[in-house]
């Protein structure tokens, strides 16, 4: 193999790509490789049999990936017919694998990631060693001729961008120039979809890494040899489906299912791995695949083996869907790509060899693993697991889709894969088509545009969101939904806002592409971690000033991921000046040297780097998982801790006076902690503690051997002091029985209180002291204004005041006590989350500073009872599950970083800034959102590309250090028309919506609506000017800018900024604590809610997740213009949803949904839909069901009668109408033009 | 050759400008310390740093806060440096100073050179950037870039004011003297 040598051999490169699926895959390649040209089918079926297995094994919550992904992978290297196509394979599959693995639903969801991720991490493999700019250039020749790119496939890395080119090339239809790679255009045009295959086959690398690790990943590769058995276990619910148009359904049906993330997951893995498979059909895809690709193919065996990779991919997905077949079948073209490129340049052999090395070792020294796989806990899984990046997985779904298309012409289809998945984000380039860019740039999007293919279009754009249930008809040409698809720039069609009038798409809006060459798309990190608002980095400052648009970054670093590759190395590489941990976008001057690309020092290669493990090969430090994915997490050694890791420790804080008892919550709270004690994220060492507080504080003597718990009680709140501070933190596990009886008891303790004050301050210095020596979370549940001892509080609330137009007073800390205290509870690494359920005023203003500096969390609960307002009670119950189980990072700090000539200033979000570019976060959860204000310090000139990366350095409940790091790359263009074409509209608003709190607190509400105002006016005012031809009086904007007035427009109606509506101090100060503390995804919601028609779903264009179906209906704006009487709408709020019933809506419907008879007969105050067996009701429940899922919040549902007091709720998030204190949009339009044209 | 007030004045000025200069070095000083982190990366991810950086930050912070502030109760930091607290105010006052002597001396030219300052001073007293009415440098905001490159223009500009002020007080002086 290439290994031996050392020297980059194509084949190498191919199988490098490793991914964290990869890892599963390469487990399950490892096996089958070995042999050069070992027809393996039987070894295909034994991975696949085992795969099934480790499902079973695995706990069917378990999202774990690697489990899953192993499996995959084994069944995709088993079924390689040759050495080199095993390889290839169980890369390709791996990545299917993985999207199977991960839900269930997830094959939409897997495919999608597979395709976002994994064809990035092949990508990798050919070019990512080679420095960006370099390879963007040869890249542009590889896509002109595709032999020239497999040559440079093999002989270095610069190819990277080859595997890209390919892809597209042969969509567009190569003349087998290269023998084996043999593309017909034909089958191009045929199946789109079939370009997917040639990165799936960077992902099988990807994923060989991940399966390697995870310990599934051998027992697959122990059963891989027998190809039969794998077959025979894998039940092909869909049998030989894989016509041409079956697949294609089932692309479309993947898409869907992409969509639908976690919760297919574990259904899916379980219940189609057990399943036994038929073995005929695969064979009979089989069949049919080679008979297709053999014309093409020099080497039959790759086809065959695609085919019976997708067969069984089939196999899998049917069982939850058929859906999922196309992703599996996606795998395997993209796997053939590869081998075809392999067998070209070298014997089928080498490729082999590596696989199995690769899965030996990575069991062994498992450089990489799958987080997911060895945590049991559901946490793990979630982390390991569910990538909540759904729309990348759905990005990569569609790629699955062509993949199995081009099964019928293998070499092309391997080209056309990359394509496809690519096209999602091409669509941009194809439009564009940049003359800033450097020519590589230019020349890969040259290709796709002649590829034409209009899935592929479709596909990119759909990428990002697999999510949406239009996908498939987008991919299916029509790129003009989506802004980017359009030949035409989309993003920079001016637009006449005050003509067009439905300016809101039907699909929900995806996030921009970076105008990137394929293989840099393919690395790119995830839209849903890392987003910049401007997509296009302007060169200058002088071009931003001139934009009149905010540049800055925003992060959700710690999300939920189903995919993540771990690594453990003794050396963490890093640029030894700028401290850069390497990432897919350095650059290797050789084999020795790679220069960073953040302050392009030229840094040595270390002598373990150039070993890769995953392979075992040697000499191939660009293919190492580190280089091949952009989001990463290391296991840091022992250099990155001076203390031992901190186990994890929990300390509540309750209020019981007289308020909190009446109001009730202990007992929910109670319950909560009995149920979920054991799901605590922590290890062996886990400690747990217990306050409460009314006017005395009382401390809970847990200490193991009491008979029961005892409380302490210190009334001397002037100078609190710790009773016993050695027992009243104590291991979870030795005393559970007594914590068990606290809690039992707490709830029943106080209900005779006649306390009404609350020394909030005085117990949360005591809480400081008792967490001082470790460090862990604080969790403070507080129902009133605290009213005695330090930090005591006045109303400063004026209830005239709330509807007022003009002066909002008191956003900000009435002291600085809980400022104070948060920054030394920051500093001895404890965090102090907030509860406030609180029927009154309460200033969480002044208490919110607690968590803001802590790096808490704020949960505010208004006019909180357990009876009197049930639906807040099980918002409590619901956001405490989640509270209390999903992961948690202690004693973090998180740096951002990036390429020279770039300047952070303003950070946004709970933490603490310990240095320019450094946050201290004392816990970090994956519900954290960021926000950064960037600035051009320097011109840009020289480089075409920026880079950042953010390193979120943490000890996870296990008590292991670990680096989190994404790497997000751009491209940087000099001219205005360019940025404009790459704004990302959200990311902005979400940016503006931070600056704007800011601006409420330090200055005034009103002076934040006007910089909102303004911040609309001076960009279309800009882009007015830049476009001359116009004529003046028209208000002008770009496509992909056509969203932003009613984005502010939205914000300047949200609760935080309003004004003329009655709102209550605490609400608003919450809501901007959301803005600055929530992920873009969740705030999206919050600013601008989703309004759907519900009483006519169908199943057009649903989607599945996990044996569900989920209709897809289009978005509605938010107009009454829209809601009829006839009709029942579903409003997604976020973290409330309505459903408003019309007066004349179908008693069918209400009946059947809401189970009353007719419209008279539906009660004011309903919360619930009830579960009635009808197909209605179904359809309904599973879209709200999947709407619900992955919110930090749970969401309260109402339903609003038409004529009911509560409709108001509703109206008043209909932000496109006129109120009385506010625009409609259209006024709002015709006030931003007056401004322009003064 | 006469001693007048106004020769007083200047002369007066003159050893308090010496102290201006003081102040405004060392918040120059303060503010590269706040700027200036240790770049190891071991030392970022200690725990213990983690701690001594924050006490820094905030001891320096604290340094820089107005008289109005209460002593902290319960902070070892506060109280060690309960004493030295209030470097702004006393430049602030020393300041205002010159300007009421000025006044007096009916140094009608020097007064107006410094009554730009003395306007700033006063907006920066009543009207900081931090939400909390007690410090005029706020822990959880002073590393944002860029109120730390603000802060750090601001005594470089005043270093250079002062500088340029002594001069000028020292012509003054030796001006008056002699004239007189």
């Amino acid at each position: 193999m290439s290994a031996p040598a050392g020297s980059p051999h194509p084949a190498a490169s191919a199988r490098i790509p490793p991914k964290f699926a990869g890892a599963t895959a390469s487990g399950a390649a490892a096996p089958s490789g070995p042999g050069p040209a070992p027809h393996h089918q039987n070894g295909p079926a034994h991975s696949q049999m085992h795969v099934p297995s480790g499902y079973g094994l695995h706990h069917p919550n378990y999202i774990v990936p690697s489990g899953h992904f192993p499996q995959g992978p084994g069944k995709m290297t088993s079924l390689p017919l040759e050495s080199q196509h095993n390889d290839y394979y169980s890369g390709l599959y791996t990545v299917p694998t993985q999207n199977v693995v991960t839900p269930c639903t997830a094959n939409q969801s897997g495919a999608q990631q597979m395709y976002g991720r994994g064809p990035p991490a092949p990508h990798v493999v050919g070019s990512t060693p080679g420095s960006f700019q370099g390879a963007a250039s040869s890249a542009s020749h590889l896509y002109t001729s595709a032999s020239q790119p497999y040559s440079s496939f093999v002989n270095h890395y610069n190819s990277p961008a080859m595997y890209s080119v390919n892809s597209s090339v042969a969509s567009q239809g190569f003349p087998s120039t290269c023998g084996h790679y043999a593309m017909s255009t034909i089958s191009n045009a045929v199946y789109p979809s079939v370009s997917y295959p040639s990165l799936p086959a960077g992902d099988p690398y990807g994923q060989m890494f991940t399966s390697q690790n995870a310990p599934t990943v051998r027992p697959v590769k122990d059963n891989s040899f027998p190809g039969q058995n794998t077959v025979i276990s894998y039940p092909s619910p869909l049998p030989p489906p894989l016509s041409q148009q079956q697949r294609q359904q089932q692309q479309q049906q993947q898409q869907q299912q992409q969509q639908q993330q976690q919760q297919s997951l574990s259904g899916y893995n379980t219940l189609s791995w057990s399943a036994p498979g038929l073995p005929s059909t695969p064979d009979s895809l089989i069949r049919n695949h080679t008979g297709s690709l053999a014309p093409t193919n020099n080497n039959p065996t790759n086809t065959v083996a695609d085919s019976l990779s997708c067969a069984v991919m089939q196999n899998v997905q049917p069982r939850k869907s058929s859906p999922v077949v196309s992703t599996v079948l996606s795998g395997p073209s993209s796997t053939r790509m590869p081998s075809a490129a392999k067998h070209p340049t070298e014997p089928v052999v080498p490729v082999t060899q590596p696989s199995e090395l690769l899965q030996q070792k990575g069991v062994d020294s498992s450089s990489t693993t799958s987080s997911a796989s060895p945590m049991p806990n559901s946490y793990d899984a979630l982390e390991g697991g569910s990538y909540p990046d759904v729309h990348s997985s759905s990005a990569s779904s569609p790629a699955p889709d062509p993949a199995p298309e081009a099964d019928p012409a293998p070499a092309p289809a391997p080209a056309p894969a990359p394509a496809a998945p690519q096209p999602s984000k091409m669509a941009k380039p194809f439009g564009y088509g940049y003359p800033i860019l450097q020519p590589g740039y230019q020349n890969a999007a040259a290709p796709l545009n002649s590829g034409v293919h209009p899935s592929s279009q479709g596909y990119s754009g759909f990428q990002q969101y697999p999510q949406y249930p239009g996908v498939n008809q987008l991919s299916s040409g029509l790129g003009g939904l989506s802004l980017q698809s359009s030949p035409q720039p989309e993003s920079l069609r001016p637009i006449n806002l005050t003509q067009e009038r439905n300016v809101l798409p039907v699909t929900p809006v995806w996030p921009p592409v970076p105008n990137l060459n394929l293989e840099l798309k393919k690395l790119n990190c995830s839209p849903d971690s890392f987003r910049c608002t401007l997509t296009n980095i302007p060169q200058t400052q002088a071009i931003l000033n001139k934009a009149k648009l905010p540049l800055g970054l925003l992060l959700h670093p710690f999300r939920d991921l189903t995919q993540l590759p771990v690594i453990t190395s003794n050396t963490i590489v890093r640029c030894r000046s700028c401290r850069t941990y390497i990432n897919p976008f350095v650059s290797f001057i050789d084999q020795r040297r790679w220069k960073c690309n953040l302050c392009y020092r030229v840094n040595d290669v270390p002598e373990e780097f150039m070993y890769n493990p995953l392979t075992r090969s040697y000499g191939e430090p660009h293919k190492r998982p580190e280089v091949q994915n952009s989001t990463v997490e290391f296991i840091a050694s022992s250099d990155y801790m001076l203390r031992p890791p901190q186990p994890a420790v929990y300390l509540f804080v309750l209020d019981v006076s007289h308020n909190a008892v009446e109001a009730g919550y202990l007992t929910i709270l109670c319950q909560s902690l009995l149920e979920n004690l054991d799901k605590l994220p922590g290890d062996s060492r886990t400690r747990i503690g217990f306050m409460t507080f009314d006017s005395t504080i009382h401390f809970y003597n847990l200490q193991e051997g009491l008979s029961q718990p005892q409380m302490l009680i210190v009334s001397d709140i002037d100078d609190v002091f710790l009773p016993t501070p050695d027992s009243l933190l104590v291991n979870l596990y030795e005393s559970k029985e007594l914590i068990k009886d606290l809690l039992n008891a707490l709830p029943n303790m106080f209900t005779n209180t006649r306390e009404t004050h609350s020394a909030l301050g005085p117990a949360l210095q005591a809480a400081f002291k008792l967490m001082s020596p470790t460090g862990g979370r604080v969790s403070v549940f507080q129902t009133q204004l605290p009213s005695l001892g330090a930090g005591l509080l006045q109303s400063r609330e004026d209830p005239n005041q709330r509807s007022s137009t003009k002066v909002v007073q008191h956003l900000g800390p009435a002291t600085d006590f809980y400022k104070k205290l948060a920054l030394d509870c920051s500093g001895q690494q404890t965090a102090v989350d907030l509860f406030l359920l609180s029927s009154q005023y309460s200033d969480l203003a002044s208490l919110a500073c607690m968590s803001k500096y802590s790096a808490g969390c704020i949960y505010y609960y208004p006019s909180f009872h357990h009876t009197h307002n049930p639906s807040q009670a099980e918002k409590l119950q619901k956001d405490l599950k989640r509270y209390l189980t999903r992961k948690i990072g202690f004693e973090a700090v998180m740096r951002i970083r990036c390429t020279k000539g770039l300047s952070m200033h303003t950070f946004h979000g709970n933490f603490f800034v310990r240095s320019t570019d450094l946050l201290s976060l004392a816990n970090i959860n994956p519900d954290a959102g960021f926000a950064v204000q960037l600035s051009i310090e320097e011109s840009l000139t020289d480089t075409s590309l920026v880079c950042f990366q953010t390193a979120l350095l943490y000890t996870s409940s296990k008590g292991e250090r670990r680096i989190r790091v994404h790497t997000l790359c751009l491209p940087v263009v000099s001219s205005l028309a360019d940025v404009y074409a790459g704004v990302d509209v959200q990311a902005a608003i979400c940016l503006l919506a931070n600056m704007a709190v800011d601006r409420s607190v330090s200055s005034s509400l009103s002076d934040a609506r006007d910089a909102l105002v303004n911040a609309v006016v001076d960009s279309l005012s800009a882009y007015g000017s830049t476009v001359s031809n116009l004529q003046h009086s028209a208000l002008i904007a770009p496509g992909s800018l056509k969203l932003f007035p009613l984005y502010v427009l939205a914000l300047l109606k949200q609760k935080a900024f309003r004004t003329g509506t009655s709102t209550r101090l605490d609400d608003r100060v919450y809501a901007m604590c959301q803005i600055k503390s929530q992920p873009l995804v969740h705030l999206m919601k919050m600013i601008h809610p989703n309004l759907y028609r519900i009483d006519r779903l169908t199943d057009e264009g649903a989607i599945h997740v996990n044996d569900r179906v989920v209709p897809q209906p289009p978005l509605q704006k938010l107009s009454a213009e829209k809601l009829t009487r006839e009709g029942a709408f579903l409003m997604d709020c976020g973290s409330v949803f309505y459903i408003w019933i019309g007066k004349g809506c179908d008693n069918n419907f209400i009946e059947d949904v809401l189970g009353y008879p007719n419209f008279a007969s539906i009660p004011q105050k309903m919360t619930h839909l009830p579960e009635l067996d009808t197909l209605s009701s179904e359809r309904t429940r599973s879209f709200i069901t999947w709407l619900k899922d992955g919110r930090p919040l749970s969401a309260v549902l109402h339903v609003v009668k038409d004529e009911s007091p509560a409709k108001t709720e509703f109206f008043q998030h209909l932000i496109e109408d006129r109120t009385e204190a506010a625009f409609s949009y259209y006024e709002f339009l015709l006030h931003v033009q007056q401004q322009i044209c003064k | 050759m006469a001693f007048t007030f106004a020769a007083f004045c200047y002369m007066l000025s003159l050893v308090l400008c010496a102290a201006l200069i003081f102040f405004a070095i060392w918040h120059i000083i303060a503010f590269d310390e706040l700027r200036t982190d240790f770049k190891s990366p071991i030392d970022q991810c200690n725990p213990v740093h983690a701690r001594e950086r924050l006490r820094n930050i905030e001891r320096i912070c604290f340094l820089l806060r107005k008289v109005r502030g209460v002593p902290i109760k319960g902070r070892k930091e506060g109280k060690k440096e309960g004493r030295k607290e209030e470097l702004v105010l006393p430049e602030y006052s020393i300041h205002s100073l010159f300007c009421i002597m000025f006044l007096c001396a009916q140094e009608w030219l020097t007064l107006g050179l410094n009554v730009p300052l003395l306007f700033y001073h006063f907006w920066r007293y009543f009207h900081c950037p931090a939400d909390s009415s007690e410090l005029a440098y706020d822990p959880p905001v002073v590393m944002n870039a860029d109120t730390l490159s603000y802060c750090q223009k601001e005594a470089w500009c005043k270093l250079a004011f002062y500088l340029l002020s002594f001069f000028y007080y020292l012509y003054c002086m030796i001006y008056t003297l002699v004239s007189s």
